[in-house]
């Protein structure tokens, strides 16, 4: 049967289990906005800026582990989109994202709200495709689809022209996609995991290195198994903090920049890292040259070309993390490393995360304290600063997508609505959004629809009236010269919050904290927000400083 | 590790609009250079082949090497300096002046000893045409800067292993 381009596109999401697209409407996607009017099998969330469109389709795939979607209008609209595909990118994270395009007579003309999308995003998503035809539409959709979830997940974009949206062509889904030039590589050489094996067997001061390839695979399981069956400590990254109980006794905490101090001398002491699904981000490594010195390098990545890019790698392992930790888990046992393990409970027991707390001031820490002892079984979504590495610092987290952030772009305002996605893709989970003063009105807008939604979101923002990670840099690295940081004349964000719709709380003082929390537990009809004003000047730490080595972190207290 | 090598790469795409630009600026991104670069159909209508000539250090080569492999419209790439012999050749078009004919004598008698063809001749200049690898297209263009170059355009490398050596 003949169907509008439009609907065929529709029909193709459906074909693919869309739930929810998030969108912008606007002139050049109005056909595919009205394919969707009135459709059931799919819902439309209308978003109140195309960022938060995209920010939201990435949070409902980082918390369901399928593609999300996005959609809007040509030129503006895609532009608007641009942040939320680059943070999908960074973080490996199933997207499809589907601009409307101008008709194709007028594409290079400068005509209106036109722009190259494809050519503004090909640095920044995994594949891209411009359909200028109806009956190009279905097999793309197949494509993008199979692209965009499977090797190395990442967003694929979908630029259609209006007149290919408005033209007739038979729908015909294709049942399996094949691309010659894409066969991702899933099974890991037999010979290097039987290689890595021996190497695991040999050290004597070995550890694991987990990072967010582990979620995205699945493997969280498999990772679960490894560590167990030897006994070996583990470090997960920020992106993939749940993937191994952080309650364990065996698990180091973060490593890196704001990582635990165990984690980081552990590298600096270990003769074998095992790094699977992480990247030796410089984040995590500091300075190269001091990163393990000691340490021989088994790497299992599902991308070659993350492998060697940063540290030279003795055991290369290019496929899936759950095939190749399944094959791997049958060939290791306990380890017999008494005395590095004694080490690690000494580093760890000397050097755990710590403040110090006063009675008249809230500190944020304690604050993040207080919702982990609350909610610890929620989904935690955070925005970028001071804020997201105190949650990664005090919230224990214990299963796999449970915890999201922007760790590669590093987004603000990719919270509130990544929580927004992260709330449809788990209706019955509790989702708190741990925010920044700075990072939580660069996308405040999107409270209309949490609000309009009825969503239960708890929004906690830690608000210490600067852009705080910047001011601590400038304190430390700066003299103090607290250039464009300070954030005192922002609104009061309980007021702005009634004003949304939304219930809002402002707290002042330590004691208040646990009462705020027990309130917004009983507010289930409607977003919550608590404005919990914190000391201003408290900084991150440990601190290991840009450019320096993992063992030179400074400690902050004692 | 730091000393920097020439290497080609030899690149089988899928023949669509746009493909030319990821392969391009998966380069410019990273700011690694393209020395030479040549792009045609090939018999197969559906497929292209890229000649491309860069350099770098080994991790730099190595991250080219796996990044062109990362591209979905790409089907096969091989790095034709490590794996086997390979035979290349280049075309070059050369335009010089031919003001006296002594001169285009002259000039008719160089392109002989590089087996150039004169594919066009006009009262002041003549085209010349010469194929050869680097070394040779190089000697000759020498030669003819000495009578005064007008115009001068080159395919860039192109390149394919040797008899029967399986690609890697």
């Amino acid at each position: 049967m003949e169907l509008k381009g439009a609907q065929i596109l529709v029909d193709g999401l459906k074909r693919e289990g869309v739930e929810y697209i998030f969108g912008v409407n606007g002139g050049a996607a109005m056909p595919i906005f009205d394919a969707l009017y009135g459709e059931t099998e799919i819902k439309l969330i209308p978003m109140r800026h195309e960022q938060g469109a995209s920010h939201a389709a990435d949070g409902y795939a980082r918390v369901t582990g399928k593609v999300g979607v996005a959609l809007a209008t040509s030129g503006p609209g895609a532009t608007n989109l641009v942040t939320g595909i680059a943070t999908a990118y960074m973080d490996s994270i199933p997207m499809v994202a589907i601009t409307g395009q101008v008709f194709t007579h007028y594409i290079g003309s400068d005509a209106f709200q036109e722009c190259d999308v494809i050519g503004v995003t090909r640095p920044i998503c995994k594949h891209s495709y411009l359909i200028k035809s109806s009956d190009e539409i279905a097999d793309v959709v197949a494509e993008a689809f199979h692209i965009a979830q499977t090797g190395k997940p990442g967003p694929v974009i979908i630029d259609i022209a209006k007149d290919a949206q408005n033209n007739e062509a038979l729908f015909e889904y294709p049942e399996t996609v094949d691309i010659r030039s894409y066969k991702p590589q899933v099974h890991g050489d037999p010979a290097q995991i039987a290689k890595a094996a021996a190497l695991i067997k040999e050290a004597k001061r070995p550890m694991l290195y987990a990072g967010g390839g582990v979620v995205l695979a699945n493997a969280s399981e498999e990772l679960r198994q490894l560590t167990l069956n030897t006994q070996i400590p583990i470090t997960v990254t920020l992106m993939g903090l749940g993937a191994f109980p952080e309650t364990h006794p065996l698990a180091m905490e973060m490593p890196g920049m704001h990582g635990s101090c165990c984690a980081n001398y552990a590298f600096t002491g270990s003769d074998l890292v095992i790094a699977v699904g992480a990247r030796f981000d410089d984040r995590v490594t500091g300075d190269l040259s001091k990163f393990a010195p000691n340490a021989k390098k088994i790497h299992i990545d599902i991308d070659a070309s993350c492998i060697g890019k940063n540290v030279p790698v003795d055991v290369p392992i290019v496929g899936d993390a759950k095939s190749v930790l399944t094959e791997l888990n049958k060939q290791v046992s306990t380890a017999d490393i008494d005395p590095w393990r004694d080490q690690i409970q000494e580093w760890k027991r000397k050097y755990p995360f710590e403040y110090e707390q006063k009675s008249d001031v809230v500190m944020p820490q304690y604050v993040i304290e207080k919702i982990y002892e609350h909610y610890s079984d929620a989904i935690v979504v955070a925005d970028v600063g001071q804020h997201q590495m105190w949650a990664a610092q005090y919230f224990k987290f214990t299963e796999p997508r449970q915890w999201l952030n922007s760790g590669g772009l590093g987004t603000m305002g990719f919270s509130l609505p990544a929580a927004i996605g992260a709330q449809l893709g788990c209706p019955d989970k509790t989702v708190v959004n741990i925010n920044g003063d700075g990072s939580y009105i660069m996308t405040i807008q999107e409270l209309v629809p949490a609000v309009t939604m009825q969503l239960p979101l708890k929004i906690f923002i830690i608000n210490n009236m600067y852009l705080g990670m910047v001011r601590q840099w400038q304190e430390l690295f700066h003299g103090k010269r607290y250039s464009a940081v300070d954030y005192h004349d922002n609104p009061d964000f309980a007021l702005l919050a009634q004003a949304f719709g939304a219930t809002g709380l402002r707290v002042e003082h330590p004691d208040d904290v646990e009462p705020a929390l027990q309130k917004a537990k009983g507010i289930t009809d409607g977003p919550v927000v608590i404005d919990f004003i914190v000391d201003e000047e408290e900084n991150v730490f440990p601190m290991v400083p840009a450019g320096a080595g993992l063992g030179d972190v400074i400690r902050g207290l004692s | 590790m730091n000393s920097e090598e020439r290497h080609i790469f030899s690149v089988l795409v899928e023949n669509r609009f746009g493909v030319l630009a990821r392969v391009a600026g998966l380069f410019s991104g990273r700011g690694f250079n393209i020395d030479s670069l040549n792009v045609a159909e090939t018999h197969d209508k559906s497929i292209s082949h890229i000649t491309l000539v860069t350099h770098g250090d080994a991790q730099i080569i190595d991250q080219i090497y796996q990044h062109l492999n990362r591209l979905i419209d790409v089907i096969e790439v091989t790095d034709l300096s490590t794996a086997g012999t390979h035979v290349e050749r280049e075309l070059v078009l050369i335009k010089i002046a031919t003001d006296d004919p002594q001169k285009r004598t002259e000039i008719l008698q160089v392109a002989e000893v590089f087996r150039g063809r004169v594919i066009d001749m006009k009262p002041a200049s003549i085209v010349l045409e010469i194929t050869g690898d680097e070394g040779k297209l190089k000697a000759a263009i020498d030669i003819f800067n000495t009578y005064g170059i007008l115009e001068l355009a080159r395919t860039g490398k192109i390149a394919m292993l040797r008899g029967s050596e399986k690609k890697e």
